[in-house]
């Protein structure tokens, strides 16, 4: 079928729709309907990536416009797994946040859909679009549905939601300048037009001014260290629904942008050779990632803390994308892939124990090894993954990563990797210290053998199952991802 | 570093600035011939652009939605615990009661009217000059949206102006009134409605075999050269877009004015 | 000294456009109330919207509507004549979209103020400090 590009996208956005509608008239609908939207999405980016399989890079033209002119779809290897990522992740997030949804939002639940729909229309739209301006108004419709899902939580969402806005706005907005600016200097926003087109222009300051701010924008919008001040506030006090979708996705997807503008839009040639910024760029991703650990260690909070490890895991891939070599490059874009399922699998644990409690502070966790064991068992993989523990995916993607720093001679990026896996050792046992002692001592040891099993609701235990065995199954074929994805798109 | 960059930026009218060099031409040759769209703006946002304007219309449906999921308060109990005194006019005498108690059932009755306690326009003139203006507005909006092709406009600009016109009653009258002419569950099926007319129009392409959002398609099955259907098939999204953008005006005002109650505010 | 004017005249329109982007960013990092920050936030995506038009703009030139007669066919288009329409079709897009996101930042701002019963930041910091 050579229609999947356009399902990938407009199915989630009709089903948005008919959502919206269907809210008024049967309410019961709705949540099939989003994951009819969701699920033909998903396949057709699998219908995506085995085409791209077979004929590489392809182009869908939205209009039948030939692309400078009109906008188009330009899947290659390296959007092609991201695509299955985020839309994968989508529905799995969707299936298992629904009681969440339904308790929390009551008659509004149908809404919160539609928002979630949309924002991961903008998402995928984001990945697979090959013109920058498209990019910015895709963006855009994330960023707005993003502002509302992050309102909707406890007492302090929307002052962290308010702030979101203010910094995402500005964000977008040095995107949008940025973009002007090339198009000012070459008149197209084609971005493989662009890419063609740029050459000429390297040595212009207003291109390199384009560059800056672009590359600003997207650090804002990806949270990187400096820039992070919204991320915290805006995904721990969250409901946990929103959290569960916007957190694993929102940061990759930047991250993506980030490295499709590096790689597509300004060659590698003008990034690495015409402008020397990588050696700033890389200090300042070590420090995220120092940063990030440190901050993640102070919390008593298992959701700040895990929103705390968001902010070094994109200090990894910055410094991946930005250390200029083959191998740090497939670190990058394996660890943006694993990224995904982790923050998924971590957010989704943290959700369904905090279904069963009040806060998620360390202390209430106790005991939860013998109450919850099957969603403590996904929390741990998920935190062997992010420590770096083989077979879990994260071990593959922070190797290529190390390898990536001692090729480029960056012991600093090297000793920051090595620090934050073993803060996060620390983190993560921890908290399974905490977990594994039960707690209730004083009730005599004679209790301990009938403990009641109090499980998070099925279909979130099963999508957090999910979430983790994606995570082995990445571990157990990275190696065939990296060779039939990565190595390509890297050509 | 901004202000440095600009010594690399061609100058201001420049005709032969790269910004107009390389795409730009080739929209204003060919827009008219291959669409029948002497409007270029509307010829490059609605068709060769028209992806872009889907999204943009998603936009501003996704800004409705959020102002409603924001703001809407829905519980009837809480807001009428809220709403500790509540007046009506009695239209033959024109005197006005206060109604403290707030359990006491007021029935619907056609010679009281609920006022709001904090927006009362009472002006005659004001409601005599809105209710004779709005028609006209609503018929310049439909012309600003048909219109389209030939003049500036399009469905934004016919979307907002039909929207303004309702919400000029909304502020010559009151809220509650305007709710009435508008009632939210409408507003509501409306603004998505809109965007499903235009992905609905980018979906019947697909159907009809080419590639999304391509108008020619539809040339077979509206009977008419390739470049008529695209230029109807401009003039349907243009409504979709129109339709959604009223909508969600609507529903961002009455929200925002009355911080989600729909009873009372501007 | 003549050269400098005339950079200075001829670019003109990109000096307002920055130094109305500074003033909103100025706004938005320096102002204590919520309002004011997303007037800011305004200025500057307005200050953007000024940008592209401006990159639009070609002297002599009109508004792109093509000049046509039913009937007699048309005479080639000459690009010279009509003014650049790419900017203005992508700013509408980007007004829209900041139309979108002001509705949504005033209704953040309304569920603030319902809440804390101010709009200055520094008073609801203070009331989320004493009542975690």
């Amino acid at each position: 079928m050579n229609q999947y590009p356009a399902f990938l996208i407009i199915a989630p956005l009709l089903a948005a729709c008919l959502i919206a509608s269907a809210a008024w008239l049967r309410r019961s609908l709705c949540f099939p309907i989003a994951v009819l939207g969701l699920g033909t999405s998903f396949l057709s980016s699998l219908g995506v990536a085995a085409r791209v399989l077979t004929d590489g890079h392809f182009q869908y033209r939205m209009g039948g416009w030939a692309p400078p002119l009109g906008i188009a779809l330009e899947v290659d290897y390296l959007n092609a797994p991201v695509l299955v990522a985020v839309s994968g992740a989508a529905l799995v997030s969707l299936i298992a946040t629904r009681q969440i949804i339904e308790r929390e939002q009551g008659p509004k639940a149908p809404v919160f859909y539609t928002l979630m729909l949309l924002a991961v229309t903008g998402m995928l739209g984001m990945t697979a679009t090959g013109d920058a301006f498209n990019l910015y108004v895709l963006l855009e419709i994330s960023s707005i549905t993003g502002y509302a899902l992050t309102a909707s939580g406890d007492r302090l969402a929307p002052l962290a939601s308010l702030r979101y806005l203010l910094l995402g706005t500005i964000g977008a907005s040095f995107y949008l300048l940025g973009v002007g600016l090339l198009y000012m200097m070459t008149g197209t926003l084609n971005m493989a037009d662009l890419s063609h087109l740029l050459p000429a222009l390297y040595g212009s300051d207003a291109i390199f001014a384009a560059f800056l701010l672009i590359l600003c924008g997207i650090w804002l919008k990806a949270a990187l260290f400096p820039l992070h001040a919204w991320l915290p506030g805006a995904y721990s006090h969250a409901s946990h629904a929103s959290a569960c979708l916007l957190a694993p996705l929102m940061t990759k997807v930047m991250i993506y942008v980030m490295l499709r503008v590096m790689f597509t839009v300004f060659t590698p040639a003008y990034v690495f050779e015409q402008i020397s910024l990588e050696g700033f760029v890389v200090t300042l991703a070590s420090v995220a990632v120092v940063a990030g650990s440190l901050m993640a260690l102070a919390q008593r909070n298992l959701r700040r803390m895990a929103v705390y490890i968001v902010v070094a895991e994109v200090g990894y891939m910055v410094g991946g994308a930005w250390l200029g070599n083959q191998t740090a490059w497939t670190g990058a874009i394996l660890h943006l892939l694993n990224d995904v399922l982790m923050t998924l699998c971590l957010f989704l644990a943290i959700a369904a124990l905090a279904g069963r409690m009040e806060t998620t502070d360390f202390k209430n966790l106790k005991g939860l090894f013998s109450t919850m064991p099957f969603s403590m068992g996904a929390l741990v993989l998920g935190a062997m993954s992010i420590i770096g523990v083989p077979p879990a995916c994260g071990f593959f993607s922070k190797w290529f990563l190390l390898k990536g720093a001692i090729e480029a001679g960056r012991f600093d990026f090297l000793a920051a990797l090595l620090f934050s896996s073993l803060i996060n050792v620390v983190l993560f046992f921890r908290l399974f210290e905490c977990a594994l002692y039960s707690g209730d001592d004083h009730h005599g040891p004679g209790e301990h053998g009938h403990i009641e099993i109090h499980e998070a609701p099925l279909s979130l235990v099963a999508s957090l199952w999910a979430a983790a065995a994606g995570i082995l199954a990445v571990g157990f074929y990275s190696g065939s991802i990296v060779n039939n994805f990565i190595k390509p798109a890297l050509m | 570093m901004l202000v440095h960059a600009t010594l690399d930026f061609p100058g201001w009218g420049d005709p032969n600035a790269p910004a107009h060099l390389h795409v730009a031409p080739e929209y204003l040759e060919q827009a008219y011939e291959k669409t029948a769209t002497p409007n270029v703006v509307t010829a490059v946002l609605a068709d060769y652009r028209s992806y872009d304007t889907m999204f943009e219309t998603a936009v501003v449906f996704s800004a409705g939605l959020a102002c409603f999921f924001l703001l809407r308060v829905q519980s009837r109990k809480k807001e009428e615990e809220e709403e500790e005194d509540r007046y009506f006019r009695h239209l033959a005498t024109d005197m006005v009661i206060r109604i403290r108690t707030p359990s006491m059932h007021v029935p619907d009755s056609p010679y009281l009217q609920q006022l709001d306690p904090y927006w009362t326009p009472r002006s005659l003139i004001v409601r005599a000059a809105c209710r004779v203006l709005t028609p006209f507005i609503q018929l310049f909006a439909l012309y600003v949206v048909a219109h389209g092709h030939h003049s500036p406009g399009g469905g934004f600009q016919g979307g907002v102006i039909l929207g303004a016109s309702l919400i000029l009653v909304a502020l010559s009258h009151d809220l509650r009134t305007s709710m009435k002419m508008t009632p939210e569950k409408l507003m509501g099926v409306l603004s998505p409605a809109g965007v499903l007319i235009y992905a609905g129009v980018g979906a019947l392409c697909v159907a009809a075999g080419h590639n999304f959002l391509d108008y020619g398609a539809l040339a077979e099955w509206l009977g008419t050269a390739p470049e008529a259907a695209r230029s109807l098939g401009i003039l349907f999204v243009e409504v979709g877009v129109a339709v959604c953008v009223m909508a969600t005006m609507i529903i961002i005002y009455a929200n925002l004015s009355s911080a989600g109650g729909h009873k009372q505010g501007l | 000294m003549e050269s400098i004017t005339g950079l200075i005249l001829a670019k003109y329109n990109y000096w307002m456009y920055i130094s109305l982007m500074m003033v909103g960013l100025y706004a938005m990092i320096a102002k204590n109330n919520l309002v004011k920050k997303i007037i800011g936030m305004n200025i500057l995506q307005t200050a953007i919207i000024l940008f592209y038009i401006s990159i639009g703009a070609k002297k002599g030139a009109t508004i792109p509507i093509i000049m046509h007669s039913e009937g007699h066919g048309h005479e080639a288009v000459h690009a010279v004549q009509y003014i650049n329409p790419l900017p203005h079709v992508l700013m509408l897009t980007a007004i829209v979209v900041s139309v979108a996101t002001l509705g949504v930042a005033l209704a953040l701002a309304i569920r603030l103020y319902a809440r804390f019963g101010t709009l200055e930041e520094d008073e609801i910091n203070d009331q989320v400090r004493e009542a975690p």
